[in-house]
């Protein structure tokens, strides 16, 4: 007899409202306040049951703990839950509301906020592992016109041909999400708080220590033999020029990362006219020129945007006939973070079976700051330039200063001619991007520093085709990771919604091997995937 | 989609063999052929779909999947595959008429061809999916 959650009303969230979100999500560095771990754990990168048990700290027994909650977390529980494991064999370990809240805060600030679409295509489900009914089927389904029915059914039909990728909303991705995790059953497995960190056991496993959330701190360690880290990017990229410029300074009001709030910058531009430069090239500073203009348009702004671009596109690029990108007046484009067969076609098989520098080359001919090409965009864009309030520029910041008038002086390198100029702006929003250095967090740092976790040669975790941290294997115990801090691996959209779903595949197929769950196999996949069409949980 | 020339000819010859098949062993009683018979009809539809397989294979996939390679994306669109029924089908009809020299008249060819190129279509966008969980992540092999 299947039962049915929505019926029994178990724990829910309510969704992430469309108002833009402006806060960041959990404070930062309150396990601190907890007491100490007695040294003779802190420094043993391998810990006995005996040892911890000196320590007086209690001991929970789990045998699967995802350390991170966000979408990596959720995309792996959603597997296991599919591959029949029960909630109480699996613990999520995390200081997140919910696993999107990190997700929809970094993309909200960066101008993708709910109500706006992301870039990601029609079947690249978080709720949905199939990826079928696809999001461009289900909003077809939930319209109440001819028009709005075949409208989304046309574009995916068309789309890459005739016109652009049907892209969801981000509030869609999100719906879809709470709804799924309702049905697994996602919230049981949830304990609120910060992961420290994670040391190898003696005679197999991991020990994992953990700060429960709320009034009573309590440290707890989890014992279990498989760990997944799917922690998120480490951090917000901050370059030299404005950290250097934020310790003379102080303020960080002016010069601005897209990832952090700076809806101040909006304000100020529709209160009074200015100039703002914008730098990088990516869907962050695609997003955030397009909000720049919408101002213009609807709030009468009267803003100047100069567009500053380390690498100006002035055309298709690439080394050969067969490896050529199209971009054009400075952009980069192309539908996703990387070309669509890194996902799953013949780039991702092509990638999957170089090593070393081989792997870095193709790495880097797929990489790159590119932004979808969207026909509304481009027009708008062109609009701009016809009026001269957009400019795109090549050229690398060289630094910033405040000037007299409280504005900022901007010396950045012509990549033409390699001189420097000045440029006076009221703001920089940088959009350059996150970072994926481990060493910007505790948990990753410790496991490179104490327990010695390989790294590639892109200095982040070095895992297998299968995500599996192979240099902290220990006994029976398996140790995973995914997204971004896998960067350079075997897998390049590694951080991406449907990418995060393929690792988490590739780890339940271990598993399984390991005899933890049961192997998606056809049978398998067609009766979940019919009671996911039921919502009835797995 | 976004195949590989071995996730091509598998996934072919699997639609092709299973809904193709069965479309066809449906709808070819229904096929206005005047006066042949049910056996003749059946004669020339499984011919159809077993040189759509046959010349996909060897002719049609590596074609495609060379084509491919001028895509930046490495990608197959949707509207593609919808629209590689024309040659496909048109060639499929001179090999049974001209070659094979099968009784085939357009208009019951065009309706099983287009019908069966149709189911195939949709079953290579979604349910395929739902088979094997991890088409889509290996160019569309499934085994």
């Amino acid at each position: 007899m299947p039962i049915n959650h929505f019926a029994k009303g178990v724990k829910t969230v309510p969704t992430t409202d469309s108002s833009r979100v402006l806060a960041p999500p959990a404070p930062p560095g309150w396990d601190e306040r907890a007491p100490e771990l007695p040294d003779f754990l802190l420094t043993s990168p391998v810990w006995t049951d005996e040892l911890v048990h000196e320590s007086g700290i209690p001991v929970v027994d789990v045998p699967f703990l995802t350390v991170g909650g966000g979408m990596g977390s959720f995309a792996m529980i959603d597997c296991l839950r599919i591959a029949g494991v029960p909630t109480n064999q699996m613990k999520v370990l995390t200081n997140l509301r919910h696993p999107w809240e990190n997700y929809a805060y970094l993309t909200g600030v960066s101008q993708l906020p709910p109500h706006y679409r992301i870039r990601s295509d029609a079947s690249s489900m978080p709720d949905n592992i199939w990826g079928f009914p696809s999001y461009a089927v289900r909003r077809a389904f939930r319209s109440r016109s001819p028009r709005g029915f075949i409208a989304p059914l046309w574009n995916v039909l068309t789309e890459n041909v005739f016109t652009d990728y049907w892209t969801p909303l981000a509030g869609e991705v999100f719906d879809g999400m709470r709804r799924e995790a309702d049905r697994v059953g996602y919230w049981d497995c949830v304990a609120h708080g910060q992961a420290r960190m994670v040391r190898r056991r003696a005679g197999g496993g991991y020990f994992t220590v953990f700060t429960t959330q709320g009034a009573h701190k309590q440290r707890v360690v989890y014992r279990s033999g498989y760990v997944h880290l799917a922690v998120g990017y480490p951090s917000i990229r901050f370059l030299p020029d404005m950290q250097d410029y934020r310790a003379r300074h102080g303020s960080g009001h002016r010069f601005v990362n897209a990832y952090e709030p700076h809806e101040q910058v909006y304000t100020d531009l529709v209160a009074r006219p200015g100039t703002v430069v914008v730098r990088g090239g990516g869907i962050a500073a695609s997003a955030i020129i397009h909000r720049l203009l919408n101002d213009r348009e609807q709030h009468g702004a009267a803003t100047r945007i100069v567009h500053l671009l380390r690498t100006y596109v002035d055309g298709p690029h690439g080394p050969s006939r067969f490896m050529r990108r199209r971009g054009r007046l400075g952009w980069a484009h192309q539908g996703f973070n990387w070309p669509k067969a890194a996902w799953g076609g013949q780039l991702k098989v092509r990638l999957e079976k170089l090593e070393g520098e081989d792997r870095r080359q193709l790495w880097e001919l797929m990489a790159g700051s590119t932004t979808p090409y969207r026909r509304g965009w481009q027009r708008q864009l062109a609009q701009a330039r016809r009026d001269g309030v957009y400019t795109a520029v090549g050229g690398v910041i060289d630094r910033v200063d405040r000037a007299e008038d409280d504005r900022l002086a901007i010396v950045y390198r012509d990549n033409a001619t390699g001189t420097p100029r000045t440029l006076a702006a009221d703001f920089v929003v940088d959009a350059t991007g996150l970072i994926g250095d481990l060493r910007s967090h505790r948990l990753l740092h410790d496991l490179v520093e104490v327990s010695g976790a390989a790294r590639n040669l892109w200095g982040r975790l070095d895992v297998s085709p299968g995500f599996e941290v192979r240099s902290l294997r220990n006994g029976a115990g398996r140790l995973f990771a995914a997204g971004a801090v896998t960067e350079g691996a075997y897998y390049a959209p590694a951080d991406s919604l449907l990418g995060l779903q393929y690792a988490a595949l590739r780890v339940t197929d271990q598993l399984a091997e390991l005899g933890f769950c049961h192997r998606i196999g056809s049978g398998r996949s067609i009766a979940q995937w019919c009671r996911r069409m039921r919502g009835v949980a797995p | 989609m976004t195949p590989t020339l071995l996730g091509r000819w598998q996934s072919r010859l699997f639609v092709l063999a299973t809904a193709g098949l069965l479309w066809t062993l449906l709808v070819t009683p229904l096929l206005p052929v005047g006066f042949a018979t049910v056996s003749e009809t059946y004669a020339s539809t499984f011919a159809a779909i077993g040189l759509t397989a046959g010349v996909g294979v060897l002719l049609w996939e590596p074609v495609y999947q060379f084509l491919q390679q001028f895509r930046w994306e490495k990608d197959w669109p949707a509207m593609f595959t919808l629209l590689e029924g024309i040659p496909e089908g048109a060639l499929v009809f001179f090999l049974l008429r001209d070659v094979l020299g099968f009784d085939v008249r357009l208009v019951p060819f065009l309706i099983h061809f287009g019908t069966t190129w149709l189911v195939v279509f949709l079953c290579l966008h979604g349910p395929l999916r739902v088979v094997s969980v991890r088409w889509r992540f290996r160019g569309g092999r499934l085994l």
